[in-house]
């Protein structure tokens, strides 16, 4: 809706545009696409309009209701409740049921991965600066969740063994 | 692969006794020329003793330790002193700059302790600076320089005069990140322009994905490594 907001389009070149948005992180299938744009029609979302040549792809452009359910999108925040499940979190906290050294051993081999794949996306920075915008901020997403990821392994480590030594 | 440090079934003790505290237990690692490697892990792991060790600021309480290919066992104190000279360099968290001299003395000072002629040093001192990226107001004082810059004229100091081996204890402890980025790519660069071998202690993983390869240290005991996958690295090199 985000990018019908700036002129309608049609399916094809929406779903080219969120790849280019979105640093072609989420390829799409275009099948996707029209499913959505059902749907949001079907809500009265958005409705279908001549292409600008008179072609015969039809275009998609937003009603009254698209640009006001738009406009309430942009600013709720994201905060599911309760938050979606993290499957290194339900790793680390199952592998707690088989005992603290198989927890570490979790933890260990978890971390050297989340750090292979920093030293990747480190490797990606050095060898050029990404093509645009968006593929930067993706990019530096991608890298602070992984960094927040491996800081909550430490604390989950410290915690283990802190809880190891208190049982010596 | 020629090895720069080599750790063999180190072993570290401090205190005697019930009072006995193991550091390292039995840390076997090896680090090549030109190689840049982090070291991870939580307090206390053991991960400043790997680097005095390293840089033979104590001794093993067994095991073999080797720089270069020397063991440093079996090397007296003026030896020792020699190998801190003209083999190994070392970064501390604390700077350690002397604030009564200037960029460019505190940088010349190692050298001209070693006798080196001033001449020379001096043009060492300036090639190392230029290096890592300072050009101008060598004639300052450390407290002219921003936290960033101290840490660089302090890297230059740690290197100067072709060490071979750089050891970087929480270099970037004192400084916020942008200044952090800065130092730790100075310090991931030195290995390909100056094939010195590089070993960070850091306990922040945005610094250590920049190294070759990560050492994780658990209770004095080495438990994993990571390393960028290769078919990344063969793109970029």
């Amino acid at each position: 809706m985000a990018l019908l907001a700036e002129q309608p389009r049609n399916g094809h070149q929406l779903k080219l545009e969120f790849e280019s948005t979105t640093g072609g992180v989420w390829p799409l299938n275009v099948g996707q696409v029209y499913t959505t744009l059902e749907r949001l029609e079907r809500d009265g979302l958005v409705s279908r309009t001549a292409g600008p040549d008179d072609t015969a792809q039809k275009h998609y452009e937003l009603t009254a209701a698209g640009r006001e359910a738009l406009a309430a999108w942009w600013s709720l925040v994201p905060a599911d409740e309760p938050p979606p499940r993290d499957e290194l979190m339900l790793k680390v906290l199952f592998a707690m049921g088989r005992g603290p050294e198989h927890a570490l051993a979790v933890i260990t081999a978890q971390r050297s991965a989340l750090l292979s794949l920093l030293q990747q996306h480190r490797r990606a920075q050095r060898a050029g600066p990404a093509p645009d915008i968006s593929t930067a901020m993706v990019r530096d997403a991608l890298v602070v969740r992984a960094e927040a990821d491996l800081r909550w392994l430490d604390l989950c480590e410290a915690r283990l063994t802190e809880r190891k030594g208190t049982a010596r | 692969m020629t090895a720069m440090l080599e750790f063999d079934d180190v072993v570290k003790s401090f205190g005697q006794g019930l009072t006995e505290v193991r550091a390292l237990r039995g840390v076997t690692l090896t680090v090549a020329e030109g190689e840049f490697v982090a070291v991870m892990g939580p307090s206390g792991c053991g991960k400043s003793t790997l680097l005095h060790l390293a840089g033979a600021l104590e001794t093993p309480s067994a095991g073999s330790v080797r720089v270069g290919g020397r063991e440093l066992a079996g090397l007296g104190a003026a030896e020792r002193s020699e190998l801190r000279r003209n083999d190994v360099g070392y970064v501390f968290q604390r700077l350690n700059l002397i604030p009564s001299l200037t960029a460019i003395e505190n940088v010349m000072l190692p050298l001209e302790l070693a006798g080196e002629s001033h001449r020379s040093v001096q043009q060492m001192a300036v090639a190392v600076l230029h290096t890592v990226g300072l050009d101008q107001r060598l004639d300052r004082y450390p407290d002219d320089f921003s936290g960033g810059q101290q840490q660089r004229i302090a890297i230059a100091r740690a290197i100067v005069g072709h060490r071979r081996l750089l050891l970087a204890d929480e270099p970037t402890g004192s400084l916020d990140t942008a200044s952090g980025d800065e130092v730790i790519e100075l310090l991931a660069a030195l290995p390909q322009e100056q094939g010195t071998a590089v070993v960070l202690v850091t306990h922040e993983p945005r610094f250590a994905s920049w190294a070759d390869r990560v050492i994780f240290l658990r209770d004095g005991r080495v438990v994993d490594e990571a390393l960028a996958a290769p078919a990344t690295q063969a793109v970029v090199r």
